[in-house]
């Protein structure tokens, strides 16, 4: 840098403002790192040899673990495979209850599909009254009428099992960590790396440890779902008022009553929330979970697909986001519950809902014996809009490609090849010395030992190129994502009416199963890079939507009055105003989009792609669980140093305007 | 949480009292535990699989199909997780399954009449655009037709997931091809590729294998390519090129096999004969896959109509 030395350095921050020297000690910093690289060829390519096998280590490890870990008189394949045994009786029962029925010792039907929506309805109308009763036996009666009901009811006996069982670890786990500082700082560690490693690359070391088949799908739904719910406990546990706890403790509680009688009912509407979040990932991991052999609405939705069925796929894919709102709704309804309510006092009318139930399922059975109709919907009278989507899909690829295809390839030739390039030429030493200055920059020594340390395990192991591709993909996708997100949640935030539409298409594109519109994505873009990125636009660019119309909405309406009596016009509002103090919130938005983005990258490795996605699924077949394992870390990795990274950017952002973090 | 359990509660009550005794009359001796078939994401297999099942039903066994993935499916069958595999293809599953048959878990279950080719593929239509077709050579001179923005000017060969272990590149390479291999991630995308390129009449030239149900709903041919011996892989000296492996196109008759779980020997002894004994040829599976493909039945459906029509066929596997 060129300063001069006669002066002190008070005086040198005349000539440079902060972010010029900023930019100037960036450049410096490349330029030195690049000239060295020139020196050294170590620094541009990391060498093979130099490579540690940690891959090799961890899925020798796991073989070890499954195979040969022996106890003396059982092994430890012997416990896992005990705890699985033990899994499969729930599961075996409420699968006897939904859909498999049961021949033992004499013939016992499933629940008849009629007594279920009935269910169904008396549940809605019991928590929230005839609205929500209504809507999900509509939602209910589609599984019927589109002839999934089985389907349906497969998944969902892995997800009533999984729920409450994930739900009950959860709730244990937070409770543990609020009463020992130490756990808590240890859990808060693996949650935040569970949270960041994608789906799939659990499903390696499930595979190893429990086999194939539903209770390893159910376990893998477990361990996705259950961070959220420890986190919620916590929450929950946390803001109980202390003196609440005090008068507790006062009146003579013993810490189980203070926890069961006091902390928990208090908590509730938050551990409410956590359980809402449980069921919604537990039924996102659907089709993920079909993978390793859960059946149901997942593996007929990757079936279709491979028949290339878009229609049936949809059907069967909306089928999967009806359960998730029924699930949804009802649970929130529950949430929302306002306390206090007046208990009738008759037994008849407390129970009124459990009475008709009874009466429901116990006609229907006794029905279905006589006509199979009411046991299985007859296949004659399902409805299909599938082969209408089909043509749908074949019309748009006919006639659009010819307006697509040159800009495919434009953009493919002129952006993307390059900038790939770029990312494949970039010596390590330069990536690392600028993450490591920002780092620095922005959150201290601390940010920069971690980011460092994370960075380097990723170069050490030898996932440094597909985890360079991961980031010139997501790279790419974030920036239209952001661009195309805040510019809907600017819209939103001024448009009530937009609001609405753009929420629900945020909802949607959520629980849609996102392996279905690879299909016409690959249709119309062909295989290559911007197919990934245009699968990925669509499942990531919802946070940004969300977080950017959040940040504007929140801001206090006198500041906006204040800028608007000072004469300032809409635009300058925007610029000056809103968009400055809702920065932090939009930029947490981005940082979600990241972490989607990453996530995506395991799903459209089915397109075809060379990143850490490809990776995590190329090392599920062969059971190469350290591939597998160490592609889905590096991918956590990357998120929580993008994390890390923008939160410390919006907290001195926020301290320099004068607002306080939390 | 109270209202839950009552309901639990009742209804689990209502259940038991409505029990009817329709009871099940099971011939075989042998063990009551389901004998777990291995399910996959294409049709023939999932037809095949229901057939046998089926078949093995009707002499009293209690059946269960287990979806697995195409490849982690031998590990899962050497541990003993699942019991058998109706389709077992040379060409991408030769290494797993040998892998897992070293093991010993895994048993060779025969091999069935009908043979597989798994090699590239075109629509017909490039015939009359392409002369010279379906050689190699003649393929080759056509290679810029072939080619999308990216690969420009060599021709684009859509290839299989990178794990199928195909080793087409190589052959590209060994053979001096003017073509660069862009693999997908799943066969679903193989056939997206295909739908798009058949309706827009588009030149496109990609990994396909039979019998499956492509051959049904599309109208193509496989490339030939130097024709196959073990050497190819093996010696470099062999073929065309002296100095490179995968100089020569696929078998062009590569088995179909069996395989099956060792302790269904002693578990259910009449079952492994029988399982020992099932053999499909070609005609049988394109007719199976058929169901699903273009009938549009499921595979319960499809395997129904099939044991239904083929009883002749199967009744001699059990006896």
């Amino acid at each position: 840098m060129v300063t001069d030395t006669q002066n002190p350095p008070i005086e040198e921050n005349r000539f440079f403002s902060p972010q010029v020297r900023f930019v100037l000690t960036t450049v410096a910093i490349i330029l030195v790192a690049v000239w060295l690289s020139r020196q050294f060829n170590e620094l541009i390519r990391w060498p093979q040899e130099w490579v540690i096998p940690v891959k090799d280590w961890v899925t020798a490890y796991f073989y070890w673990l499954s195979h040969d870990l022996d106890f003396g008189l059982f092994k430890f394949r012997d416990i896992t495979r005990g705890f699985s045994w033990l899994l499969s009786w729930p599961l075996y029962w409420s699968e006897v209850f939904l859909y498999r029925g049961w021949s033992g010792l004499g013939t016992l039907l499933p629940i008849p599909w009629p007594a279920a929506l009935i269910g169904v309805g008396l549940i809605g109308h019991c928590i929230a009254g005839w609205r929500l009763s209504l809507f999900c036996m509509a939602c209910t009666l589609y599984l019927v009428v589109f002839g999934l009901w089985e389907d349906a009811m497969r998944t969902f006996s892995l997800v009533a099992v999984a729920v409450p069982f994930s739900a009950s670890i959860g709730l244990m786990l937070g409770v543990a960590s609020t009463r020992n500082a130490k756990a808590e700082s240890v859990l808060k560690v693996i949650f935040d790396f569970m949270q960041a490693t994608p789906h799939m690359a659990y499903l390696g070391p499930i595979v190893i440890f429990f086999g194939f088949g539903q209770v390893p799908a159910m376990m893998a739904m477990v361990i996705f779902s259950m961070p959220i719910m420890a986190r919620c406990t916590i929450l929950g546990l946390r803001t109980v008022p202390a003196s609440v706890i005090e008068a507790a403790t006062m009146s003579g509680c013993t810490q189980r009553q203070l926890l069961w009688k006091v902390q928990i009912p208090a908590a509730q509407n938050t551990l409410m929330v956590g359980l809402n979040q449980v069921i919604m990932q537990t039924l996102a991991m659907a089709v993920i979970a079909s993978l390793v052999g859960a059946s149901g609405l997942g593996q007929k939705l990757l079936f279709s697909l491979q028949q290339l069925r878009i229609g049936t796929a949809t059907e069967q894919g909306i089928a999967i986001v009806f359960l998730a709102i029924v699930l949804d709704r009802i649970s929130q309804a529950a949430a929302n519950r306002p306390p206090g309510r007046r208990v009738p006092h008759l037994f008849w009318q407390r129970h009124i809902h459990v009475i008709l139930f009874a009466i429901a399922f116990v006609v229907f059975v006794a029905l279905a014996q006589v006509s199979p109709a009411l046991s299985v919907f007859p296949k004659s009278l399902t409805l299909t809009f599938g082969p209408g989507i089909d043509e749908g899909v074949k019309w748009f690829s006919l006639h659009f490609y010819p307006y697509v295809k040159p800009v495919r390839d434009w953009v493919t030739v002129a952006i993307l090849l390059n900038v790939r390039l770029f990312y494949l030429v970039l010596p390590w030493i330069v990536t690392l010395s600028v993450l490591g200055y920002l780092s620095w920059r922005l959150g201290g020594w601390r940010l920069f030992v971690m980011n460092l340390a994370l960075s380097s395990f990723v170069l050490l192991s030898g996932f440094w190129k597909p985890a360079m591709m991961t980031l010139y993909i997501v790279n790419i996708a974030v920036i239209i994502s952001a661009c195309i997100g805040i510019s809907v949640g600017i819209w939103s935030a001024h448009n009530p009416r937009v609001a609405k539409i753009a929420l629900t298409i945020c909802d949607t594109l959520q629980t849609f199963p996102s392996f279905i519109y690879l299909i016409p994505v690959v249709m119309i873009f062909k295989v290559g890079d911007l197919s990934n990125i245009v699968a990925i636009l669509a499942f990531a660019t919802v946070p940004s939507i969300r977080y950017t119309y959040l940040g504007l909405s929140n801001i206090a309406p006198n500041t906006l009055d204040a800028a608007t009596v000072s004469g300032c016009t809409r635009w300058q509002k925007l610029r000056k105003v809103e968009l400055p103090i809702a920065m932090p919130e939009i930029m947490l938005g981005v940082n979600q989009t990241v972490l989607m983005s990453l996530f995506m990258t395991t799903i459209t490795a089915l397109i075809g792609s060379r990143d850490l996605g490809q990776e995590i699924l190329k090392a599920l077949p062969g059971a190469d669980t350290g591939r597998g394992l160490l592609a889905g870390l590096s991918i956590a990795f990357i998120g929580i140093i993008t994390d890390r990274l923008i939160h410390a950017w919006a907290k001195k952002r926020k301290a320099s305007m004068g607002m306080s973090d939390d | 949480m109270r209202f839950l359990k009552s309901v639990l509660v009742s209804v689990l009550s209502a259940g038991l009292v409505l029990f009817s005794a329709g009871v099940h009359v099971a011939t075989a001796a042998e063990s009551k535990d389901p004998i777990k078939i291995v399910i996959n994401n294409w049709s023939s297999q999932l037809v095949l699989a229901n057939v046998v099942g089926q078949i093995l039903e009707s002499q009293g066994y209690n059946v269960e199909y287990v979806p697995s993935d195409s490849q982690l499916q031998f590990t899962a069958i050497a541990n003993g997780d699942m019991h058998y595999q109706v389709e077992v293809w040379e060409g991408s599953m030769a290494e797993n399954f040998e892998k897992a048959e070293m093991t010993g878990g895994l048993v060779d279950a025969g091999t069935h009449n009908a043979v597989t080719r798994e090699d590239w593929w075109y629509p017909s239509y490039m015939n009359e655009r392409c002369p010279g077709l379906p050689d190699w050579k003649a393929l080759n001179k056509c290679a810029e037709m072939f080619s999308v923005a990216e690969t420009a000017p060599k021709g684009r060969f859509v290839g299989p997931p990178a794990d199928w272990g195909k080793h087409f590149s190589e052959r590209i390479a060994a053979l001096g091809m003017d073509f660069e291999e862009i693999p997908v991630g799943q066969a679903a995308t193989l056939w997206s590729e295909l739908q798009a390129a058949y309706d827009r009449k588009e030149p496109v030239v990609l990994f396909n294998w039979t019998p499956n149900y492509i051959e049904a709903k599309f109208d193509g041919q496989f490339v030939d390519f130097p024709e196959y011996a073990k050497a190819c892989h093996e010696d470099k000296s062999w073929g065309m090129n002296p100095n490179a492996l995968y100089d020569c196109g696929a078998a062009k008759k590569g088995w179909l096999k069996k395989a099956i779980w060792k302790g269904v020997k002693d578990k259910w002894p009449k079952a492994w004969k029988i399982l020992h004994n099932v053999d499909f040829n070609n005609a049988q599976i394109a007719a199976a896959a058929s169901y699903v493909d273009v009938e549009g039945l499921n595979e319960k459906e499809a395997a129904q109509e099939w044991v239904k029509s083929n009883k002749s066929v199967w009744s001699k596997w059990v006896n």
